[in-house]
């Protein structure tokens, strides 16, 4: 780990500017990803800006009928509020089916939203790795696969995002909210918020540097049963082999995300009008033009599968 | 004393301490957090630097040079030493992979450099400015594509690399060829990691040319000569102390890099050092258990009698380094007059393969009890009673040899009785609960009991308090509790009466911790010790030693009565030494497993329900912590059979899922009701205590248990374990 120095900013304003101004600042929050990162050298920020004390870990109702989530709600809040339980029952599934009760009352909403990928070449510094250091090149191409991305994903980097919460977010349309170091703010729809790698895959996301979340808001509920279900090895405390977020209709329509194949919570409107047909037309559009490894390939017939079953449990 | 008849009646047989569940005496200071581990030692030498390990980034190679320039200016740093430094270091007579020196790398991860600071963290970033370059050099990393170019390699005998590399009884081949019904199968079981909770750790301290290493070591004589060796000086000037040892799995049987670049850091900050490895350098730096192909062939009469067995396993390892012994329990698990067993070894040039947790019969019994099982299918028989038609009370290979004890027939009875056996539907994929595909699955357990020399110092005090002194470790499995039990039973005190002192080098030499001898070797040589005491104190209190009775904390002829304490001071050392019992006879314990498993009919995701094992081992000396043993080993067998994998990057020779987050052992929710019966038949041919081991036992032949249950479950047979969902999701039933 570097050496670096600390401090908490006063309002979320300020915490922007500091960060924007100084080369190698970063934000603090939970801090559950970005400290063991530290640890292992792949993230070596010079300076922490922590944002515990901005007051931004308040869920309010929004004017249009839909939540406000302040940014440093943790996970622990989120999942249990009653709020979200009635109306987004997605998101509390998704949001319990990752890391442990440990991590969760630690972990927050903005930081969920950006934790970076577990790729294991991204995590050995010995490998090369674009995101890591742009321009060295991928490992995990052609190596040990079985976790990492199918659809989305670049000549540069077959990483996924890992995350639960986020997939969830996405069927909800949700909206992320910042502040830049001039105080301006701004909104970023779920969809664009985490890019695709290209290749540029060190740039994450759609926020310029400085960049602040200050909340994330769901529009008014949607109704219908929602659901998560997520695939791994072992019982718990493991990242999606492939996830499932889905809010469904009682006549069978309903949206469709799904996590663990790419670089962001993987969402295609025009797959998931497909609904009604059936999980395999859903997956057949969904990951048309999937890359995969013969390590990974499985992920498509996992994906149709899992989808399967949540269609049933919709109808249960 | 010398065992070289069976054992007798005897102090253990009163079974006043010994035999009960027993509380660990060490619990309380392992939840109050005053059981130190090695990297907790604060107190041991003062003013203690900070080592940190940087590992090579290639796994084949030579070091052209390394810059340590900006490390050894870094805020904290106090000395830099790197592989360059010195000469290639020997090798201690257990270790394969050269530990420290030299320019040549010979597997990812390999001890390069360690920078010593004031802080872990300051250590930590120094250590990656350093600067190492390599020319790299092509290896083999592939076990797959070196497996069919293998040598044959022997020693799966346990008699050593003179043994024949084909290991036949009568003929095979023509036996196999002649047989009705037929197994002809190749499995596969992957590399794996220790994943001990406590990783390698030492802290180090020279007093002038005398080292002391207070480290995390399963065998403190065998790493006291390897520290040694390995370090040029001689036995005499190295101190080990290991007195609480979180997890080794065999993992730590060896001097590993944190002991010897403690020892080498130290010396050059002329201060003490402390280094820990950290967990992402754990898979690769130090052993790991080695993958196999196996391949069985089974012939049988129609009426399941086996007729012809062979077993054939390659594994891969460094140069010099052995094979795993998948084949061993072939040997002698099942009656059948033509067998053949063989190991080929290929040369890969991933880290040292070694010992794990039941070496051999772990991934052996994971083959074999499946293939059993699938030919108990062809057969139309129940698996239960294939094993029991096939059941021999003789060394197959030898007959005329008997084995010492043998219930492998009860367990399989008791286990099919308890666990609901009957209810299994023969015909696979048949039981549905809601959305998950039921199953259950059996098979049997075998492992070696292995007796080897084990000494111990007994003495008593004015107070009566009798203390043991064994370089014994308790490697969490409960030693501490057993031997006071032993020291307990035999001097006729209460357990509170008794202290034990373990993991000090100074103290007579043990068995050590590993192959699950620990147990029944140390407390039999506790045992011989307090024989000896006994004899010294009622020869000091003028009584006759062979009638002289020890109880209630006093020392008794029939005519006096006098309290132990007046012997005060009283200090006796005897180690048990053995004879032949174990070549005239077979020694070795068993086990029944039982499974119930789930499969998701959608995601194909597997979970265990229920879990039963039934063991013959022997004397069961604490049947609570003897349960721990058992039920830690489940829970291992769960994850080799289910989720662990080192996975190989066979392009750049590394396993790639170094940590605990890639690398899944299973965690709570994966382990169900857990259920473990003892036999409890005493073995008078083990030692005096009549005891066996346990702790390797409980994990042999539960994977296969595990996924012949899942093929019970969903008809699909997967024969390369892990068996994660990938492997059978695209022949699992189609979902709407």
């Amino acid at each position: 780990m570097k050496a670096f120095t600390y401090e908490r900013a006063k309002t979320p304003a300020e915490a922007a500017a500091i960060v924007a101004r100084m080369p190698g600042a970063k934000f603090l929050a939970g801090g559950t990803n970005l400290l063991d990162l530290m640890k292992l050298q792949i993230e070596a920020p010079s300076h922490l800006v922590d944002v515990q004390d901005l007051g931004l870990d308040r869920i309010e109702k929004a004017p249009d009928g839909g939540l406000r989530i302040g940014a440093l709600v943790t996970n622990t809040t989120l999942a249990a509020d009653e709020r979200v339980r009635r109306d987004y029952g997605v998101l509390t599934r998704a949001i319990v089916a990752g890391a442990s009760g440990q991590l969760r009352n630690k972990a927050t909403t903005a930081g969920n939203l950006l934790q970076r990928t577990r790729c294991p070449y991204f995590y050995d510094t010995n490998q090369a790795c674009n995101k890591r250091r742009p321009g060295s090149g991928c490992a995990a191409i052609g190596g040990y696969s079985r976790q990492l991305g199918v659809i989305g994903v670049s000549k540069s980097c077959i990483a996924t995002y890992p995350g639960d919460m986020a997939v969830a977010l996405r069927v909800l349309d949700a909206r992320v909210e910042t502040v830049n170091a001039q105080g301006a703010t701004r909104t970023i729809p779920i969809a664009e918020f985490h890019r695709l790698w290209g290749d540029t895959p060190h740039i994450e996301t759609a926020l310029a540097p400085g960049e602040l979340i200050t909340a994330v808001s769901l529009p008014a509920p949607i109704g219908g049963r929602h659901l998560y279900q997520k695939v791994r090895d072992r019982a718990s405390y493991a990242f999606a082999l492939v996830s499932v977020a889905a809010v469904i209709q009682p006549d069978g329509s309903g949206r469709v995300a799904f996590g663990g194949v790419a670089p962001r919570p993987w969402r295609v409107e025009a797959a998931e009008a497909l609904l009604p047909q059936g999980a395999r037309a859903v997956v057949t559009r969904a990951f048309a033009g999937a890359t995969t490894s013969s390590e990974n390939a499985f992920k498509v017939p996992l994906a149709e599968r899992t989808l399967a079953s949540v269609i049933a449990q919709a109808k249960g | 004393m010398k065992f070289d008849t069976p054992a007798g009646t005897n102090p253990i047989d009163q079974l006043k301490v010994i035999g009960r569940p027993t509380d660990r005496i060490d619990g309380p200071r392992k939840t109050t957090g005053t059981a130190p581990y090695a990297y907790e030692r604060h107190d041991v030498a003062p003013n203690q630097a900070y080592g940190y390990i940087v590992g090579s980034a290639v796994a084949k190679g030579r070091i052209t040079s390394i810059d340590t320039a900006e490390a050894k200016v870094a805020p904290g740093v106090v000395a830099v030493v790197t592989t360059l430094d010195y000469p290639p270091l020997a090798l201690g007579k257990n270790n394969i992979a050269r530990l420290f020196g030299g320019a040549d790398v010979n597997h990812y991860h390999q001890a390069v450099a360690l920078v010593v600071a004031e802080s872990f963290e300051q250590a930590r970033a120094a250590a990656a400015l350093i600067r190492v370059d390599y020319a790299r050099k092509p290896g083999k990393f592939d076990l797959a594509r070196e497996a069919p170019t293998a040598p044959l390699e022997g020693g799966g005998s346990g008699e050593g690399s003179g043994a024949p590399k084909i290991d036949r009884v009568g003929k095979f081949e023509q036996a196999f060829a002649a047989a009705p019904v037929t197994l002809d199968q190749t499995y596969t079981t992957p590399d794996e990691s220790h994943a001990m909770m406590e990783p390698f750790a030492t802290i180090a301290s020279w007093q002038g040319d005398k080292l002391t290493l207070w480290t995390s070591n399963q065998m403190i004589k065998w790493s006291k000569g390897d520290v040694a060796k390995t370090l040029g000086i001689p036995e005499e000037n190295v101190r080990l102390d290991s007195p609480y040892v979180g997890g080794g799995f065999g993992g730590k049987l060896f001097v590993r890099a944190d002991a010897i670049l403690a020892a080498l850091g130290a010396k050059a900050a002329s201060r003490p050092v402390k280094v820990a490895m950290t967990r992402p350098m754990m898979a690769n730096n130090s052993t790991h258990r080695p993958a196999t192909i196996q391949r069985v062939r089974l012939g049988a009469t129609r009426d399941g009698r086996l007729t012809a067995i062979a077993h054939e396993s390659t594994s891969g390892n460094l140069p010099d380094g052995k094979p795993e012994t998948a084949v061993s329990q072939t040997k002698l698990m099942y009656a059948g007059a033509n067998r053949m067993t063989l190991m080929r070894l290929a040369t890969l040039d991933l880290p040292e393969g070694n010992a794990m947790r039941a070496p051999g019969e772990a991934p052996g019994l994971m083959v074999l009890e499946m293939a059993m099982d699938e030919l108990a299918e062809k057969l139309g028989m129940d698996p239960v009673e294939l094993r029991v038609i096939n059941d021999t009370m003789e060394d197959p290979e030898k007959p005329g040899r008997a084995f010492s004890e043998r219930h492998l027939v009860e367990c399989l009875r008791t286990g099919a009785e308890r666990f609901g056996w009957n209810k299994r539907n023969a015909k696979p994929a048949q039981v549905r609960d809601g959305r998950w595909l039921v199953g259950m699955g059996m098979a049997a357990g075998f492992r070696n009991n292995l007796l080897m020399k084990s000494a111990a110092r007994v003495g008593v005090d004015a107070k009566g308090v009798v203390t043991v002194a064994t370089d014994m470790t308790d490697i969490g499995t409960g030693t501490y509790t057993i031997i006071a039990q032993t020291a307990a039973e035999t001097m006729g005190v209460p357990l509170d009466k008794v202290v034990v002192l373990l993991g000090d080098s100074s103290f007579p030499a043990s068995a050590g911790s590993g192959g699950q001898w620990g147990a029944n070797n140390s407390t039999a040589g506790v045992y011989a010790a307090c024989m000896k005491l006994r004899a010294d104190a009622a020869r000091r209190l003028g009584m006759d030693p062979s009638t002289a009775t020890f109880a209630d904390g006093k020392v008794s002829d029939g005519k006096r009565s006098v309290a132990l304490s007046k012997v005060a001071g009283l200090s006796a050392e005897d180690a048990i030494e053995y004879g032949d019992l174990d070549k005239r006879f077979q020694q070795s314990t068993f086990a029944a497993h039982f499974v119930e498993a789930a499969v998701d009919a959608y995601t194909g995701e597997v979970r265990v329900r229920r879990m039963l094992a039934v063991c013959d081992a022997g004397r069961i000396l604490n049947p609570k912590s003897a349960r721990s043993q058992v039920i830690g080993a489940m829970t291992m067998g769960v994850g080799g059979a289910l989720t662990e994998e080192l996975a190989v990057d066979t392009r750049f020779g590394f396993f790639v899922n170094h940590d605990l987050a890639s690398y899944e052992v299973p965690v709570h929710a994966d382990i169900p009701h857990q259920e473990v019966v003892f036999l409890d038949y005493p073995d008078a041919k083990s030692s005096p205590m009549k005891a066996k081991g346990v702790g390797e036992l409980g994990l042999c032949g539960v994977g296969a248990a595990i996924a012949n249950a899942v093929y019970n479950a969903t008809g699909v047979r997967v024969r390369d374990y892990p068996i994660t969902l990938d492997k059978h999701l695209a022949k699992l039933p189609p979902v709407a």
